[in-house]
């Protein structure tokens, strides 16, 4: 299950609708073994596509090294799918590689925003709940 | 001296568990010749036949392989090599 605070969901629907009908990419980072997520890391799509995301390469260094600083790890990788459910797809299965990582989909294909979280572990797709707290314990 | 070589959560089953191995080499090619030595298996799921693979980012210091000379570029002792897996995906 991902548990995440209001205010981190409110900012990553309002990061996917801002640049929609591309698709819009980010990062909450969290302590280390907390699973918690914590740091919201809005990222560049370098494709600034309507179907397609990628972390600018220098962008990711930059973002990954401060993780390291600060003993953080990607907690929520997010994006959004403009155009169809906030389910992934091939591509979304075969670039995930953090298996401790919450890989949250987003979609504003529809009135109402989705906003679902999956477990991406050696291409198999796992959903999970998602509790929306308004702080954490 | 040799090159520190940064390994990302995902291929640390290649290293014992170890975030920074040692390799050595005078370009990134023969950099990951001494790494498959080293760690077996490593080399796979950073090349493939056509140069790096898609799904990792290869950085000497703090710029990509990609815009410096790929699989050719030089590298020296004192330099850091950061591996990091592309986060990437799409609609289809």
């Amino acid at each position: 299950m991902l548990t995440i605070s209001r205010e981190l969901v409110d900012a990553i629907v309002a990061h996917a609708r801002a640049d929609h009908p591309d698709e819009a990419c980010g990062v909450v980072a969290g302590p280390e073994g907390s699973d918690r997520p914590e740091r919201f890391i809005q990222m560049d799509n370098a494709e600034r596509s309507p179907t397609f995301y990628r972390f600018d390469s220098h962008e990711q260094f930059r973002v990954w090294r401060d993780m390291d600083d600060r003993d953080e790890v990607p907690v929520v990788i997010y994006h959004s799918h403009t155009a169809t459910e906030a389910y992934p797809s091939r591509t979304d299965i075969s670039y995930a590689s953090e298996p401790d990582t919450h890989y949250v989909l987003v979609s504003t294909a529809y009135d109402e925003p989705q906003f679902r979280s999956y477990r991406i572990v050696d291409g198999v797709v796992t959903e999970e709940d998602v509790k929306i707290v308004e702080a954490y314990g | 001296m040799a090159i520190e070589v940064r390994i990302p959560t995902i291929l640390r089953n290649y290293t014992d568990g170890a975030k920074a191995v040692d390799a050595k080499g005078a370009t990134l090619a023969e950099l990951i010749g001494d790494l498959e030595a080293r760690h077996p298996g490593l080399k796979e799921r950073l090349v493939d036949d056509a140069g790096l693979r898609r799904f990792v980012n290869v950085y000497l210091n703090d710029e990509d392989v990609r815009f410096l000379g790929g699989l050719g570029t030089p590298v020296a002792d004192g330099d850091t090599v950061t591996v990091l897996p592309a986060v990437a995906g799409g609609a289809r």
